[in-house]
């Protein structure tokens, strides 16, 4: 069964169509890859699925796609809150990572097991067992979750704001933060964007054990075609905001729309 | 030409400085800020309003002391260089003093200026303070020659002092500080120090010390000094040191320290009020109850980083229930000529009954609606809106209690009266009968409330919710995606600050006696905000002691501070001070970790990639 069913989702805004139908799903397991040249559509996307479509404050452009359905293991999330959705399991990323930077290391990964814990104010107060006893499972969760990177983001590291971390380094503590949002499916939006070839391929490694270890299905935004070709079951080509290709990355790859919307038809081949 | 002359330029900048080596632009500067500084706080009236207060008998008045404490530390100022890290700091000599005589004159000059003015024209139509008693207190009651020759060179001397201030070595420099402070502190708080020796019982000390007409007798005046220096001497280094322990210390005798420390505070919290007199007690309630609505705001916009400026809404819903359920003749209970029916409130306030538990969950009840009711109309808003939407309901509360509309519920203008004075009806305590009306009983009152607040707001920062908060203030966006419904987790702190804020509405009604709607301006809500951004947002130990430093020694709106000399000026001094530190220490006196992350990330990712502890990644990342 698929896990995530989309089916001609649109999004514009004002006269520029981000997304202008595009059919998509995604099965339990798998990795999919959304590829496309700048402005495809695809953080649009993305943005979509997670409920964070800009909101401009005018009736015109509510935070919700204009048309089409998306539904999350049978149930239709369209147009619900980013917390609720994240609730029900889909986490994310962000291409411009965004992580909590003046708070520690471990408590970025903390507050991310929010929906998956319930203490409220009386219990916080009164200091319940009950009370400790999440907050205990919170921390070894977050911790087991750090623990996944190695030994980067382990030991003294927990306890560093999360702005002295490297660049990569903040790409893998955002990882983290969403796989503690305890997710069935992982949006991963650029992962590897500004990494070192090393650092690339260690991460490449790592969706993978995501996948096969701890059971995720995975979306991914990338644009490094090695981790593309590294990761994906299957690869969704967007132009324009709509889904041009779709299939392995063979066959992606040696599609000739894909090639003429990445470099252009020849014609066009002088201009700049 | 400076690169081949080298070794040359830093032999010579070790010598002493010529004394034609004076940094002109700073010392223009300084004398030019400093006698703006000083003809500012003549022309405002302080010098003459505190005239009268004198501080060493017979040399000095306060007033006298407003003024020229300016080129002093002009003088200081000028002489001052600021040292850069990792140079060789400047070395002293002669030039400071006379930077600090320059700027000093230039005060002076300033101020005479300011006199001359005043001699020749009569500008009182504009400038009110402008008044012939100042003229005189410029002149020094002789002509404007002498005027000329007294405020310049005084200035000048003062100025010198100070810059040769800046010449004395490290030590030298806390003795004379030591001193200079401790003197004035001790003349300054005098009504302080005479309530709590005869608190102790030992007026016989204070009587000795201070002069019959007030101010410190000059002798007494030497000794005071020669003590607050050696005390000067003596401490020195000594919170470096502390805190050099502390950080070296293991978590475990860390725990058991700051264990004792907490337990010598709350003795001392519990001990110190049957000791101290009426007057310390009346303050130390009424920091009580500015602490209270300074916890209750912190959670608001500390925490979860939500700028509400209409705070005092909730601190007028605390005070109006408690008032309307407990007064005799509250509204309500009137008969239909308006004639007092009854001899009790519909409740009393009795913490030994089940009365005063009645009422104090009917005023959270009504503060945790009151929350929602603000609180959901706003909670979309981001920042300023949500600023400006809070200051409009501030008000709108506030003339809801003045309108006649629901004058017969909360009395319009004339509020409501008679609210029953305490709930510690009569506490013996080691052979002290305490009543309602003795200002310890509502010092207690206030204590137990401050406590739940402490500790409901320690706990809320270090619990699941305070992380989601934390989280809304870094990001709101994130934080909604990461999970946390922020509409709930908004509303929660606009109802924990409403519930904070009402506890210190019911003190208030309980200390005071009666609420009116004029005891809820706006002013209320901007210095309870005061309190918290000088204090340090977000950090609780920040609240109270900016709420000791504002409300202790200041006075809040209207309830008096220790420096009640300056009870007028109370609102420029906030004004004063809060841009001080907005310029100077943004994260308060004593700010929470991550506020001051915040604010100074940049110099401490410096530092940090300095002492290289970002990323061995890095250095691998530059070697590909």
């Amino acid at each position: 069964m698929s896990l995530l069913v989309i089916e001609q989702l649109e999004k514009s805004f004002g006269g520029l169509k981000a997304i202008g139908g595009i059919d998509f799903h995604v099965d339990e397991g798998e990795i999919v890859s959304v590829i496309g040249p700048n402005g495809a559509g695809k953080t649009t996307f993305f943005n979509a699925i997670s409920g964070m479509l800009p909101s401009t404050g005018s009736s015109e452009h509510r935070p919700i796609p204009d048309f089409g359905t998306i539904k999350f293991m049978g149930e239709n999330i369209t147009g619900l809150a980013p917390s609720e959705i994240t609730r029900l399991g889909i986490a994310r990323t962000f291409q411009n990572v965004r992580l909590f930077p003046n708070m520690t290391v471990l408590e970025n990964v903390m507050v991310a097991q929010h929906s998956r814990s319930r203490q409220g104010v009386w219990g916080t107060i009164l200091q319940t067992p009950a009370f400790r006893k999440e907050e205990r499972k919170i921390e070894d969760r977050a911790k087991e979750v750090l623990g996944f990177f190695g030994s980067r983001l382990v030991g003294y590291r927990f306890d560093q704001p999360a702005y002295v971390l490297s660049y990569a380094n903040r790409r893998r503590l955002e990882i983290a933060r969403a796989m503690a949002t305890d997710p069935t499916l992982l949006l991963l939006d650029e992962p590897t964007a500004g990494m070192n070839p090393r650092e690339t391929g260690e991460l490449t490694g790592l969706i993978n054990r995501m996948r096969d270890e701890l059971g995720l299905t995975i979306v991914v935004i990338e644009h490094e075609m090695r981790v593309v070709r590294d990761v994906s079951d299957r690869v969704v080509v967007l132009d324009h905001g709509v889904k041009i290709a779709e299939g392995s990355y063979e066959e992606v790859s040696t599609n000739e729309d894909v090639i003429e919307a990445y470099l252009g038809r020849d014609t066009d081949e002088g201009s700049p | 030409m400076a690169i081949v002359n080298a070794p040359e330029t830093a032999a010579s900048t070790q010598a002493a400085r010529p004394i034609t080596a004076v940094d002109w632009r700073r010392t223009v500067r300084m004398g030019l800020l400093g006698g703006l500084g000083m003809v500012f706080i003549a022309a405002i009236g302080m010098f003459e309003e505190l005239d009268g207060r004198p501080m060493i008998v017979p040399i000095l008045s306060l007033g006298y002391l407003t003024v020229f404490w300016v080129p002093f530390v002009a003088g200081y100022l000028a002489a001052k260089e600021e040292t850069l890290e990792g140079l060789a700091p400047p070395q002293k000599g002669l030039r400071d003093p006379l930077a600090g005589l320059v700027a000093g004159l230039m005060g002076g000059l300033a101020l005479w200026l300011l006199t001359a003015f005043m001699n020749a024209f009569e500008w009182r139509d504009v400038f009110l303070k402008l008044s012939p008693t100042l003229l005189e207190l410029l002149t020094f009651g002789n002509d404007l020659g002498f005027a000329f020759l007294a405020l310049v060179l005084g200035s000048g001397l003062l100025g010198m002092l100070g810059g040769a201030l800046a010449v004395l070595p490290e030590s030298g420099r806390r003795i004379v500080v030591g001193a200079i402070v401790t003197t004035f502190v001790v003349a300054i708080l005098e009504v302080i120090f005479v309530d709590i020796f005869e608190g102790i019982g030992l007026e016989a000390v204070t009587d000795l010390v201070y002069d019959i007409n007030g101010g410190l007798a000059w002798g007494s005046a030497i000794v005071v000094a020669i003590l607050g220096g050696t005390l000067a001497a003596v401490s020195a280094g000594a919170s470096e040191r502390s805190r050099t322990r502390w950080t070296a210390m293991e978590p475990a005798p860390r725990r058991t320290a700051s264990l004792a420390a907490f337990v010598i505070v709350a003795l001392l919290t519990i001990f110190l009020p049957i000791i101290l007199g009426g007057i310390v007690n009346e303050l130390l309630a009424n920091v009580g109850l500015f602490l209270l609505m300074g916890l209750g705001l912190n959670v608001v916009v500390g925490y979860a980083g939500l700028l509400d400026l209409g705070y005092v809404a909730f601190f007028a819903v605390g005070a109006y229930t408690t008032a309307v359920l407990t007064s005799p003749i509250s509204p309500t209970l009137l008969g239909e000529d308006g004639s007092v029916v009854r001899e009790e409130g519909l409740l009393t306030i009795d913490f030994f009954g089940w009365e005063g538990w009645a009422v104090l969950g009917a005023v959270l009840l009504v503060a945790a609606i009151a929350g929602i009711v603000v609180g959901t109309p706003v909670i979309r808003m981001r920042g300023d809106y949500l600023a400006i939407v809070t200051l409009g309901f501030g008000e709108i509360v506030r003339i809801l209690f003045l309108s006649d509309w629901l004058a017969p519920v909360f009395g319009g203008a004339q509020g409501v009266r008679q609210i029953p004075s305490a709930g510690v009806e009569a506490l013996d305590l080691v052979d002290l009968t305490i009543t309602g009306v003795d200002p310890r009983s509502i010092f207690y009152f206030v204590a137990v409330f401050v406590a739940i607040a402490i500790y409901v707001s320690w706990r809320l920062s270090k619990s699941r919710i305070g992380r989601a908060w934390a989280a809304m203030r870094e990001d709101e966006t994130v934080a909604e995606a990461m999970g946390i419904d922020t509409v709930r987790a908004k509303l929660l702190a606009f109802i924990i600050g409403a519930m904070l804020a009402s506890f210190g509405g019911m003190v208030f009604a309980v200390k005071v006696g009666s609420v009116f709607p004029k005891s809820f301006e706006l002013l209320v809500s901007i210095i309870v905000l005061v309190v918290v951004i000088v204090g340090g947002m977000g950090n609780i130990a920040g609240v109270i002691v900016g709420a000791l430093v504002l409300i202790g020694v200041l006075g809040g709106p209207t309830q008096p501070g220790v420096l009640q000399e300056f009870a007028e000026f109370k609102l420029l001094i906030y004004g004063a001070l809060l841009v001080y530190m907005m310029l100077q220490r943004p994260e308060g006196l004593v700010p929470s970790l991550s506020r001051s992350r915040e604010l100074h990330h940049e110099e401490m990712q410096q530092d940090a990639w300095l002492a290289s502890a970002i990323e061995e990644d890095d250095d691998e990342e530059a070697s590909i």
